[in-house]
């Protein structure tokens, strides 16, 4: 199962009539440890409105005054509701009783990844495609309106946010990121003024980006077949790199894995080619539409 | 009889990074769970927006809603890449990465709808 497959299990804290209230100390010590192993948590008390369900499979926890039946079918007749009663369990063992149900039921177990991927605010987006030719991990495409869209999330690199640097517009986000606009936060006059520093991109790499990548990791390469020390040559590499890494906030693992020059040469084309086409296209269908008559416009 | 709608809560426990400060998160949750009121809660939104998880159409879908999160455009936006946008009128985001954890459950819990707040500007 990939990062980005499966569907979490959704545990229900219940209260209600035949089960006795938790002391608040324990209920927040369930909860909170139950969304720390990466389940989704309901907590449902009288008269208020959750969200509804959307899963087949739920688990109900409780400490039920009367035993309860393991696992029931939902009112949808599609929707499998297991019980466990929790009754002077502690936090930790929840948890355990949770996770046991998880590999029943196979449910998603992932706990381990930071989701990192590029978020487009449509808001501010030009559609003008220079993410899409920039990202050397196919995390971008179209859709069928070719539209800009994020299709490959898994594709992206941790901590990564160098295509949000490249938006002209500052459209792209990455919510886990520490520092604003590129975090959601509002975007300011000066943020805007970037425009100023794709030029500064630009001008950082010779005006080429691809180029400078290709040459830089060529050299790179030329020095690992030269070098018999290969950490020498990783360390060289990387201060050559750091220029790249500190103006773009790359991470050095992602330098470290660029494709080979020739596949980024390739890779750029074929997105230069993609972007070319489609604009052709769109022009295409805007010129030979008729122009509007009134009656169109309905005056 | 009031026809206020009470907007349902959902609170992001941000499980995977660490850029919603601990104890605003712990402080937003604590609170919550000794409020005595119902309420969502995820692990993770953005983990769940790479997956184009339903359950945020649940969430989307359902009428006025309170979020505990963090910035309300990144919010706005992670439910629109996941094909649920948010409505744009009911929806209300509370940003627990600049908002004190008081101030978070002050709006979580306050009485009345929303006045057709938008996720983000
Ligand atoms: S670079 Fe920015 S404005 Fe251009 S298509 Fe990508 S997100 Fe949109
Ligand atoms: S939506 Fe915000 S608070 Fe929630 S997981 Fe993503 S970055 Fe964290």
């Amino acid at each position: 199962m990939s990062r980005t497959e499966g569907k979490n299990l959704r545990v229900v804290v219940y209260e209600g009539a035949g089960s006795q209230p938790l002391p608040d100390e324990d209920r927040f010590a369930m909860i909170s440890s139950l969304l720390a192993e990466g389940f989704e948590v309901t907590r449902a008390a009288p008269g208020g409105d959750v969200a509804d369900a959307d899963a087949r499979t739920m688990l109900v926890l409780g400490r039920f005054d009367e035993k309860s039946p393991p696992t029931a079918r939902g009112l949808d007749g599609e929707t499998t509701v297991h019980f466990r009663d929790v009754t002077g369990v502690p936090a930790e063992g929840v948890v355990e009783v949770a996770r046991e149900v998880r590999g029943e039921t196979g449910a998603r177990d992932l706990t381990a990844w930071k989701p990192w991927f590029p978020v487009i605010d449509y808001d501010r987006c030009t559609n003008c495609l220079q993410c899409l030719t920039f990202c050397l991990f196919d995390v971008y495409g179209v859709d069928g309106k070719q539209e800009i869209t994020v299709q490959n999330e898994d594709n992206c690199k941790t901590d990564c946010p160098a295509c949000s640097r490249v938006c002209p517009e500052v459209a792209i986000l990455f919510p886990k990121y520490r520092k604003g606009p590129i975090n959601g936060d509002v975007v300011r006059a000066e943020d805007i003024q970037r425009e100023a520093m794709k030029v500064d991109i630009s001008t950082l790499l010779g005006g080429d980006l691809y180029g400078s990548l290709r040459t830089r990791q060529r050299s790179a390469r030329e020095r690992f077949s030269t070098e018999r020390d290969e950490s020498k040559a990783l360390l060289e590499r990387k201060r050559c790199l750091g220029k790249l890494k500190k103006d773009l906030d790359i991470p050095d693992e992602v330098l470290m894995t660029l494709p080979s020059a020739e596949d980024i040469e390739a890779r750029a084309e074929r997105a230069r080619l993609k972007a070319e086409k489609r604009r052709a296209r769109s022009t295409t269908v805007a010129d030979t539409k008729p122009a509007p008559t009134e009656d169109d416009w309905g005056i | 009889m009031s026809d206020a709608v009470t907007p349902r809560v959902l609170y992001c426990n941000c499980t995977y990074a660490k850029v919603v400060p601990e104890e605003t998160k712990g402080d937003v949750l604590r609170q919550l769970c000794d409020s005595g009121v119902a309420f969502d809660a995820v692990a993770d939104l953005c983990d769940m927006a790479a997956r184009s998880d339903p359950a945020l159409a649940k969430i989307a879908e359902g009428g006025p809603v309170r979020i505990a999160a963090c910035f309300p455009r990144a919010v706005k936006w992670l439910f629109h890449g996941a094909k649920t946008p948010l409505p744009e009128e009911g929806v209300e985001v509370l940003n627990m990465r600049e908002a004190p954890a008081d101030e978070i459950v002050a709006g979580l819990l306050a009485a009345t709808a929303p006045e057709t707040e938008a996720t983000a500007s």
